[in-house]
């Protein structure tokens, strides 16, 4: 079963390449689409097995495993309802792109990068490995970078995108720290055992908090909200899947996942309600203000999210039941309200309520499902909108929560309310004003893909509203509760009641709201926000890199020289100090030839660096040449004086050729300071080589390797070892150091005859 | 290995850093040289004391190590390839600027401009 998923995975990645090859649109759609099908139909039959009944699917592939890394897959009840989501309503937006994106190669890589996220989203909420969730995590980050900024010749866009994927990575990099100090402190990398037996204590609560702000970063909350509008510059249908099913729910997925283990820590609770609350109420007033419809959307999702989150927060079985029932109703009407946002924008060319008027009677078909799915939004009976609502309501009050039942029927207020806008907003028939421009009209009919995909998640969000068994069946596996179309005569139905009249009349007074949450907006606008901090922070980002690049790489070759001979000499002759060994300096025995030759040598270094011109150091540089040539005679090696007697000749026959071209003298240093620093750096490098030798050469603790080629030499048919080393037993490095000769040479001759070659330019 | 063939060794590898540390192509290319001349008394010291060449004769005499020999004749000619190369770039160089300065690299100078100049 789960290896058929692992298939289905793979499909999905292979339909990213093969969209590249699609000639028509629809064969685009329906490559694109096959594989979330495929899926949507795995999980129908997963729900027959013993899933439901709490038994998970399980599988693994090892990836590292004397590490502790395998992408073990388990799947139950809750990854069963996101996996339901991810494909159903993936297929659903798959063909929905297919029609919008009108230009073919648009539509091509857009489909590609959608498949490429489906089976990023598909191995996050399947893996029951830390490490695997957060690759998968990541990979969700990365992709939905790529979706949102991929208007990629907007300048918009891509900053839209930039602060999606920091906030989000952010996000992900405490996220990892969690997960490590989690699986440091219990001793598995398991998710499901990390659940069954939560850590406790500081350490614990430390990792708590890093999960939770991976996860708030996720999932647009609170302080860290602002990403989520910004990226409603991605076109609409990746906006409908990042932020209704997928992208945003990752976060969620974690808490739900957590919460009925991790929620006994002290922070859970508070601060996992209060973010939540907070966000609910905040998304709530700033989507009643917006004037662009796809906004609108993006400020109801960070409320909404807000709202689930709340629920996740005290990990009693009746919250989660509802949080989880929540959201699937949130994922249906969401990602149609989006999709029908986009058809708007499609047939009227804007999505400015300032602008559209009378789209409604023009377009009924597109109007009712703006309404179901809205009125689903708004918790109008019997849509699944407000059996879920209910359900969250009477958890609230059997748990008698009851300050945060009254936040919540106060953004509920505000969610009645913005549903309505947005309805009036996109379909009313309104009086002209002077921004009013019903223009695009004559737009050609919408076609079949425009409407039928929102239609059939709107009428999702009705079936399993008057059926909600269907819904229910998975929920209830993950957490115990009902979900009841009529729920009976009980107090959660009256606050149900109250908060549609409340919201009505809201929106009735609609102006005079919106005066005061002007008046409200000229107050706060001074206080400091999340967009405000992501900015500075990225500035402040920007001028520490500024900084610290101008300081360390600062283009000059001698201060990079020096930084690195300074290290190479310090970090060696510290570790060896601080080791305490002693070195053995009895003299051996030398020739008095060698210290004769060692003088000459060492004579004409010291006078190569203090030659006034050019010519008279590479005089100098030949004779030290011919010195070492002699000391080799003295070491018994005859081939080596030979070969560097030769080559010192020719090198100085190169350099004077190339000193007949630049002028005799070297110029002035320019810095004295600089000139006695050198000649101290280059006095420690010597030492440190002289030193080194003399310490390495007296720990040899057995005898030369190459006693077995003096051995062999006379197999490979010759008598010189050094000859018989270099052309058999190390052939390969000879032929390494003939290609450098030849590449050497190739070089020397472009540079020295290209030149000349170039027309107009005589040397 | 012997104390007098570190000293020269390190003396070499001095004199050659300290005309490293320079900008003129040509002073570069000379210092190159005369550590690659440290570098090989270093290996071939890694040997121990010199015996008789590494030849076999039949008179069965110990011979000096052949490996650090043989490693030392590829350096040599390594070395004779990089200085060649290195000459070519110092003349094309002053060819086309007068000068077989290293100029620090313009890219850099720029970012450290930046910071200075406090905007991004």
């Amino acid at each position: 079963m789960t290896g058929v998923l692992i298939f289905i995975v793979l499909a999905l990645v292979a339909a990213a390449a093969a969209v590249a090859v699609t000639r028509t649109r629809v064969t685009l759609g329906l490559v694109a689409s096959a594989p979330l099908a495929a899926m949507a139909i795995w999980t129908a039959f997963a729900a027959e097995s013993d899933v439901l009944e709490g038994t998970p699917l399980t599988g693994s592939i090892g990836w590292l495993p004397t590490l502790g890394v395998s992408f073990d897959i388990h799947v139950d009840a809750l990854s069963l309802v996101f996996l339901g989501l991810i494909s159903t309503i993936g297929a659903a937006i798959a063909v929905y792109s297919a029609v919008y994106l009108t230009d073919l190669a648009k539509a091509r890589r857009f489909l590609a990068l959608l498949a490429l996220f489906a089976a990023a989203m598909t191995g996050l909420v399947a893996v029951d490995n830390i490490y695997g969730l957060f690759v998968f995590w990541e990979l969700t980050t990365i992709t939905s970078y790529l979706l949102i900024g991929f208007e990629d010749r907007k300048g918009s866009a891509r900053a839209a995108a930039l602060q999606a994927v920091l906030t989000t990575g952010i996000g992900g990099l405490a996220l990892l720290g969690g997960l490590v100090l989690l699986s440091q402190e219990t001793a598995t990398t398991s998710i499901s055992q990390l659940v069954a037996n939560p850590p406790t204590g500081t350490v614990g609560t430390v990792a708590i908090a890093l999960i939770l702000i991976g996860a708030f970063t996720k999932s647009a909350q609170v302080p860290f909200h602002s990403w989520l509008p910004g990226a409603m510059s991605a076109p609409t249908p990746a906006s409908a899947y990042l932020h209704s099913a997928t992208m945003v729910k990752a976060g969620i997925f974690l808490l739900f996942r957590l919460s009925p283990g991790f929620s006994t820590d002290p922070i859970w609770t508070p601060v996992v309600v209060t973010v939540g609350l907070i966000t609910m109420v905040i998304g709530a007033w700033r989507a009643l203000r917006q004037t662009d419809l796809k906004l609108l959307l993006a400020y109801s999702t960070v409320s909404q999210l807000g709202f689930i989150t709340a629920l996740t927060g005290t990990g009693s079985p009746a919250m989660l039941h509802a949080g989880l029932a929540v959201l699937v109703a949130h994922a249906l009407f969401k990602s149609a309200l989006f999709l029908t946002t986009g058809s708007i924008d499609a047939i009227a060319g804007t999505r400015d309520i300032r602008v559209l008027s009378g789209l409604g009677r023009r377009r009924p078909t597109l109007a009712a499902v703006g309404v179901l799915a809205a009125a689903s939004m708004a918790g109008v009976p019997p849509l699944l909108g407000f059996v879920t609502k209910e359900a969250a309501f009477s958890a609230l009050i059997d748990t008698g929560q009851w300050a945060a039942l009254a936040v919540v029927a106060i953004a509920s207020v505000a969610t009645v309310a913005y549903s309505l806008r947005y309805l009036w907003g996109a379909f009313a028939t309104k009086p002209p004003s002077p921004e009013a421009d019903p223009k695009g009209f004559d737009a050609p009919v919408a076609p079949m893909g425009l409407v039928l995909p929102p239609l059939v998640l709107g009428v999702a969000g009705a079936v399993t509203g008057l059926f909600p068994g269907l819904v229910n069946r998975f929920v209830s596996a993950f957490q115990p509760g009902k979900l009841p179309l009529i729920p009976g005569w009980k107090p959660a139905l009256a606050v149900s009641a109250v908060v549609v009249a409340a919201g009505v009349l809201v929106h009735w007074h609609r102006d005079r709201v919106g005066r005061t949450q002007d008046r409200v907006g000229s107050l706060t606008r001074r206080l400091p926000s999340g967009d405000r901090a992501y900015r500075g922070a990225v500035a402040l980002l920007n001028r520490v890199a500024d900084r610290t690049t101008g300081l360390v790489q600062s283009g000059s070759l001698p201060v990079y020289l020096s930084t690195i001979l300074v290290a190479t000499v310090s970090v060696p002759a510290v570790a060896w100090f601080s080791s305490g060994s002693s070195v053995d300096l009895h003299p051996l025995s030398v020739s008095v030839g060698e210290i004769a030759l060692a003088a000459l040598v060492i004579t004409a270094a010291v006078a190569v660096t203090r030659a006034p011109s050019r010519m008279v150091a590479v005089l100098l540089l030949g004779a030290v040449g011919y010195a070492i040539a002699g000391i080799f005679v003295i070491y018994a090696a005859p081939d080596l004086a030979l070969t560097l007697l030769l080559v010192e000749t020719i090198t100085v026959a190169i350099f004077a050729f190339v000193l007949t071209k630049v002028p005799r003298r070297f110029e002035q240093e320019r810095s004295r300071f600089f000139g006695r620093f050198r000649a101290v750096l280059a006095l420690g490098v010597g030492g440190f080589v002289t030193a080194a030798s003399i310490i390495a050469s007296r720990q040899r603790s057995g005898p030369s390797d190459s006693e077995i080629y003096a051995e062999l030499a006379p197999t490979a048919g010759g008598s010189n070892v050094v000859n018989v080393i270099l052309t058999d037993f190390r052939a390969l490095d000879t032929l390494g150091e003939i290609t450098v000769l030849a590449v050497a040479a190739i070089g020397i001759t472009v540079l020295v005859r290209g030149l000349r070659s170039e027309p107009g330019e005589g040397t | 290995m012997s104390v007098v063939l570190a000293v020269t060794a390190g003396a070499l590898v001095a004199a050659g850093t300290y005309l490293l540390l320079q900008r003129l192509l040509t002073r570069i290319v000379i210092g190159l040289g005369l550590i690659a001349h440290g570098a090989n008394l270093v290996l071939l010291g890694s040997g121990g004391p010199p015996a008789a060449p590494p030849v076999i004769d039949g008179s069965g005499a110990p011979i000096s190590d052949p490996l650090p020999q043989a490693l030392v004749l590829t350096a040599i000619v390594i070395t004779f390839g990089v200085t060649a190369f290195l000459l070519a770039l110092a003349y094309r160089s002053y060819l086309l600027t007068s000068s077989d300065g290293v100029e620090d690299d313009v890219e850099d100078r720029r970012i450290a401009g930046f910071a200075g100049g406090g905007s991004t």
